[in-house]
């Protein structure tokens, strides 16, 4: 079965197609370009290359995966329509995965258990993206699953919930942005939301042939919008 | 008829989330979901509440466009969307959606300009736009004059407004004057009991002075300003506020202005026809005084109706639907959303 994943709660802008089997998820093509203010650009042109290196027309998809952030709120949303509005005309279900929970999953199980990083897998670990305004997106993760639930907070704030809760290493681009502040061993990798994972995490409900979900962002953050005040008169 | 192209439109500027679906100049849909009453306590569109609202109404509306035309996305020719101007965050989620609608049913696409789209919705209901023409377009976020030679390839700016848009200047007066978002219905049905000449509110670039650097420019802030005096020196002094005549004397220097200098764009570049829209378009003093107007020089004044002069979809496919059939070349999967778009380019 052949599934379409995107996923643009970053600065980067990943597409892939990917193969899920009864016992395995692979990668048949996969883009990823970097830069957080051309989200609506970089993304059709990635999934047209994605299917056409696969070998596969759209109407080949089985299912849309798409990361559900949560991220910046504008490029989030191309991800997820564009996830939508393809899932409408093929007839496929969409389905969404939490974006940290991909970056968890890669950081503290891995695809394949013997690719893990010396040991230290089984750790807890501390996922971080920026969330801009000086703040992170982050939950703490161990053997692929949360330990705390997606939150968005100062990066101080986080390096004490982090300690709280037993993290012993951090990944992601918003752990390298505020390594300083968070003061655990930060990884170089996964930095991204990994493909291969968004579609692991997705793969049972692939496989079911579950129903299509509503790909709602976790945007974490109410829309920046205060009702006005009196009107200031013009009179002196 | 029916080789005719049959064009989907896309449009997501501001709040309204529209779908269009036209065969020519014969429309087929136009499924509109608003995010207006979300924005209503701001006084104002939220740019966030407005895009958040567009991704989760984008895929029932297309569902609603595709059902009303009774047509499936296999058999649309191809598929145009509002690129700009107009916010940034909304405007990327139609890009995209369109992008993807685009891709998996393997549909060429048009990112076309929102204002000319304006202008091209005027030929679903009145058939194909003699050009040149004059074209007045008026909204919550426009007020421009443009010069109509060619909608398939540019138009030409013949002047806009150089502060408040005039969509703007009626929600700010329905906000002193106690009436609801959007300010431009509720002035139109408080004007009917007016009187527009109980007050003379400023005519914002209309003096010979202004004329000569401004001619075909327009300027409201002024006259909101004007009106904020003149009312809040009724309430000190205790009286009570005429509503109905300053929403009526507001409307009425408004459209005067509006249409003064659409006919004098009309005279000085010697055409006969006038295409008015955007959502102000709707206002029904500015419908009649400018056909009043144009009747006096024989100029001929087209105004879709009310509907199709607010923001929604096919406005989108009609211009969409226009390239087409002039042989214009789609634009490519990469097209940006661009806020700034300007009036010269029609389609990206």
């Amino acid at each position: 079965m052949l599934v379409l994943v995107v996923d643009s709660s970053t600065p980067a802008v990943t597409a892939a197609v990917a193969e899920v089997t009864a016992d395995a998820v692979a990668l048949r093509a996969e883009r990823r370009s970097v830069d957080a203010r051309a989200h609506g650009e970089l993304l059709a042109p990635a999934v047209r290359e994605v299917l056409a290196e696969a070998g596969a027309g759209p109407g080949e998809l089985t299912a849309i995966v798409a990361g559900l952030g949560p991220g910046p709120f504008t490029g989030l949303r191309v991800g997820l329509v564009t996830a939508a509005s393809m899932g409408q005309v093929l007839g496929v279900p969409t389905y969404g995965v939490c974006s940290l929970d991909a970056l968890g999953l890669a950081a503290t199980r891995g695809l394949d258990a013997s690719a893990a990083p010396d040991g230290e897998a089984a750790g807890r670990v501390l996922v971080a993206t920026d969330a801009r305004r000086r703040e992170i997106y982050w939950g703490v993760y161990a053997a692929g699953r949360r330990v705390t639930e997606p939150a968005v907070d100062a990066p101080a704030a986080v390096a004490a919930r982090a300690a709280e809760f037993a993290a012993g290493a951090a990944v992601g681009e918003g752990a390298q942005r505020y390594a300083d502040v968070l003061a655990l061993p930060v990884r170089p990798e996964p930095c991204f939301p990994p493909a291969d994972a968004l579609a692991a995490l997705a793969a049972d409900r692939v496989r079911a042939g579950a129903p299509s979900e509503p790909l709602t962002p976790l945007y974490l953050r109410r829309p920046d919008a205060v009702a006005p005040t009196a009107r200031k008169p013009v009179l002196p | 008829m029916t080789d005719e192209p049959l064009v989907l439109g896309i449009e997501t500027s501001c709040d309204e989330t529209g779908i269009g679906i036209v065969r020519g100049h014969t429309l087929l849909a136009d499924a509109i979901a608003s995010s207006v009453d979300e924005h209503a306590r701001f006084g104002g569109v939220v740019p966030e509440v407005a895009s958040r609202a567009h991704l989760e109404a984008i895929v029932p509306t297309m569902q609603r466009a595709l059902d009303d035309a009774g047509v499936s996305l296999a058999d649309i020719d191809a598929i145009a969307v509002t690129a700009g101007p107009g916010l940034a965050g909304a405007l990327l989620v139609g890009v995209a959606a369109a992008k993807g609608y685009a891709l998996a049913a393997e549909k060429p696409i048009y990112g076309v300009n929102h204002l000319a789209a304006h202008v091209a919705v005027d030929t679903l209901e009145h058939g194909a736009l003699p050009e040149p023409a004059i074209a007045l377009l008026v909204s919550g976020g426009h007020s421009s004059l443009l010069l109509v030679d060619d909608l398939a390839h540019g138009v030409t700016p013949l002047g806009a407004t150089i502060d408040d848009a005039a969509g703007e200047a009626f929600d700010k007066v329905a906000r002193l004057l106690g009436l609801p978002f959007p300010g431009g219905p509720p002035i139109d049905r408080a004007a009917r009991e007016g009187d527009p000449e109980a007050i003379a509110f400023p005519r914002g670039l209309t003096a010979p002075k202004d004329l000569a650097a401004h001619r075909f420019d327009f300027s409201f802030s002024g006259l909101k300003t004007a009106v904020a005096r003149w009312v809040e020196a009724r309430q000190r002094a205790g009286e009570a506020l005429p509503v109905a005549d300053v929403a009526a004397s507001f409307q009425e220097a408004v459209c005067d202005v509006l249409t003064a200098k659409a006919i004098d764009a009309c005279r000085a570049q010697g055409i006969g026809t006038l295409v008015i829209g955007g959502g102000v378009a709707a206002n029904s003093r500015l419908r009649a005084l400018a056909e009043q107007r144009a009747e006096k020089y024989g100029i001929q004044v087209r105004v879709p109706r009310p509907k199709l002069c607010t923001d929604n979809g096919a406005m989108v496919a009609a211009l969409g639907s226009h390239l087409v059939a002039a042989g214009v070349a789609p634009s490519r999967l990469d097209l940006p959303a661009d806020s700034a778009m300007p009036l010269t380019i029609v389609s990206v």
